[in-house]
């Protein structure tokens, strides 16, 4: 089933002349930014220069730290009154990243979504629960929008109350769900414990973090769907931007909205279809935040077989990152975020350990820091009130639940060349 | 009333909850020939304070530092208590009618009887209320 069969099914020569028109768009668009504007200029590009799609290759890489250093707005290529909705992302340290939409951008993103939607069988006559966040994080809204333009019944449930959860698919008799994976092993769980077989359910999609093909055989058996990966990215809207068919051997990426480059993360050259690199893209519809060869972090390739399902080229499921960056129950985490939480407190020092482990299929972080030799009173309850705000610090920056462990000064592992502060005890999902 | 007699200089030494951290502290200060009179542990979320009365707080201090543990001086006050049933309770009687609030106590029995150790927040008016009140309180030459 197709949501838009004409824009999905394009012939290469029309999809190309497609992404070609749109990147000349995009980089008049992208003019309007201040920070894009000098990027051009000092590489003598403008859309006139851009003759073949791949002249895109002339064009400087984004990187997260750039969207950074924009902060709050300095990315947005309209005027404040243009955007309608802002959402955040983890940033590389203490600031979050800011990505604008304006009212067209949230229409063509909820079309995105409603194009995948469509594409794994889901429409109208279902009933879907959206269980992951509703805030600042682009998966509830996304999902929301995107599912009631099908026409679903949609229950915006969002996280917790895992109880409640299961009451409300075996009440509602919900046929489709939204969660990480490593969420919907623990539903499966809860629900066993509960006695309840959830016959109601057919479709999952999970997202948000990686996970393999022997979750995706349990989650089916034991919630009785059929499971669907999911991938996006705030600064690319959020989730929508690649999607797995029927077929669950890749992901079809919309090439007539994102143009897809794999790269090597190191040389920044192209590698050839059927090598893994790093994922970067440059999104062609975006009217309030456009993003010039956006390096995603993300490790994929693009596949050289075709699909039975008649839409464009794919990319293989994630399978890691370029950088050091963390997904903690779906959430984004960079190291250099909690050091820069850390620096910010005089009673600990600035050294550092993450442990993750995963807990009842719940990813759990303890976080390491050698107490302040000099802060020491001798006081137990002082001590308890360091660990309590360090807690509450990172979980102001991180919006995470952490575990921290005080330790001696002098204790934690000091680097001489690259630290390695990170020891992830997760087995793969 | 020279108040000062009557406070105690504790050693606390901050020491994370894993196994050998006890040992390693018991050592220095066994090394350095200084006797523990009197010690205690206290545990929080992971980690802990050792808290120890020693004949000689300073070398105690400096060995302890020199190996880098983080260690700091607490004022506390040492309570006569008879070393017999009751013997508690009278004592904890007395406090409470003072109207004194321990943070923490421990307590020993040794050649002096036996000895409740206190932490408290307002050390001088707690020894004006224990002093009137007519318990003993010990002083710190009998420690070091």
């Amino acid at each position: 089933m197709f949501w838009d069969k004409k824009i999905e099914t394009l012939k290469p020569d029309d999809l190309q002349a497609l992404q070609l028109k749109r990147l000349k768009k995009t980089i008049r668009q992208a003019q309007k930014v201040g920070f894009f504007k000098k990027r051009l200029s000092d590489a003598g590009i403008t859309a006139s220069s851009i003759k073949t799609l791949d002249d895109i290759q002339k064009i400087p890489f984004t990187k997260k730290q750039d969207l950074r250093d924009g902060y709050p707005f300095g990315l947005f290529a309209v005027p404040l009154r243009e955007i309608v909705r802002i959402h955040t992302t983890s940033g590389t340290t203490g600031k979050p990243t800011v990505v604008g939409y304006t009212k067209k951008d949230l229409d063509v993103w909820s079309d995105l979504i409603a194009r995948n939607m469509t594409m794994i069988g889901i429409g109208k006559e279902d009933i879907f629960q959206n269980m992951v966040n509703y805030g600042m994080f682009t998966g509830g809204l996304g999902f929301h929008y995107g599912a009631e333009k099908i026409g679903m019944t949609v229950i915006p449930s969002a996280t917790g109350n895992t109880k409640r959860q299961i009451e409300m698919i075996r009440d509602f008799g919900v046929t489709a769900i939204h969660c990480t994976p490593s969420y919907a092993m623990h539903l499966s769980e809860v629900a066993e414990e509960m006695d309840e077989s959830l016959d109601s359910l057919k479709t999952g999609i999970f997202g948000a973090e990686p996970w393999s093909e022997s979750v995706r055989k349990t989650l089916e058996k034991r919630l009785g769907i059929t499971a669907f990966d999911s991938y996006g990215l705030s600064e690319l809207f959020g989730p929508g931007v690649a999607f797995e068919c029927k077929e669950r051997d890749g992901l079809h990426i919309w090439h007539d909205s994102y143009l897809v480059e794999i790269s090597d993360p190191i040389s920044g050259e192209r590698v050839a279809d059927g090598e893994r690199g790093e994922l970067v893209v440059t999104p062609l519809v975006k009217e309030a935040m456009p993003l010039l060869r956006y390096r995603t972090g993300d490790v994929t390739m693009l596949m050289e077989d075709g699909c039975l399902c008649k839409r464009a080229q794919k990319i293989a499921r994630i399978t890691g990152r370029s950088d050091d960056m963390l997904v903690i129950r779906g959430i984004n985490v960079f190291p250099s975020q909690i050091e820069h939480v850390l620096l910010k407190i005089p009673e600990v020092g600035n050294q550092f350990m993450v442990y993750i482990d995963r807990i009842n299929h719940l990813d759990e972080m303890t976080v390491e820091v050698e107490i302040n030799r000099d802060v020491f009173s001798g006081e137990l309850t002082d001590l308890a009130k360091i660990q309590k705000k360090v807690g509450k610090e990172l979980r102001g920056t991180l919006e995470l639940r952490t575990t921290v462990r005080l330790v001696e000064p002098g204790s934690l592992p000091r680097f001489e060349g690259k630290a390695k502060r990170v020891i992830d005890r997760r087995e793969a999902i | 009333m020279d108040m000062k007699k009557y406070v105690i200089r504790q050693i606390s030494i901050f020491s994370e909850n894993r196994p050998g951290r006890l040992a390693a502290i018991a050592h220095a200060l066994g090394e350095e020939k200084i006797n523990i009179l009197a010690f205690s542990i206290a545990e929080a979320n992971g980690f802990g304070v050792v808290r120890a009365l020693v004949d000689h707080p300073e070398k105690a201090h400096d060995k302890l530092q020199s190996l880098g543990f983080n260690i700091a001086f607490t004022d506390v006050i040492a309570v006569h208590m008879k070393d017999q049933p009751g013997g508690l309770y009278e004592v904890a009687k007395i406090l409470g009618d003072a109207g004194i609030n321990i943070e923490y106590s421990y307590a020993y029995s040794g050649k002096e009887g036996a000895v409740l150790i206190l932490r408290v927040d307002q050390v001088d008016d707690a020894i004006k209320k224990i002093k009137t009140s007519g318990a003993t309180l010990l002083e710190r030459s009998v420690f070091h």
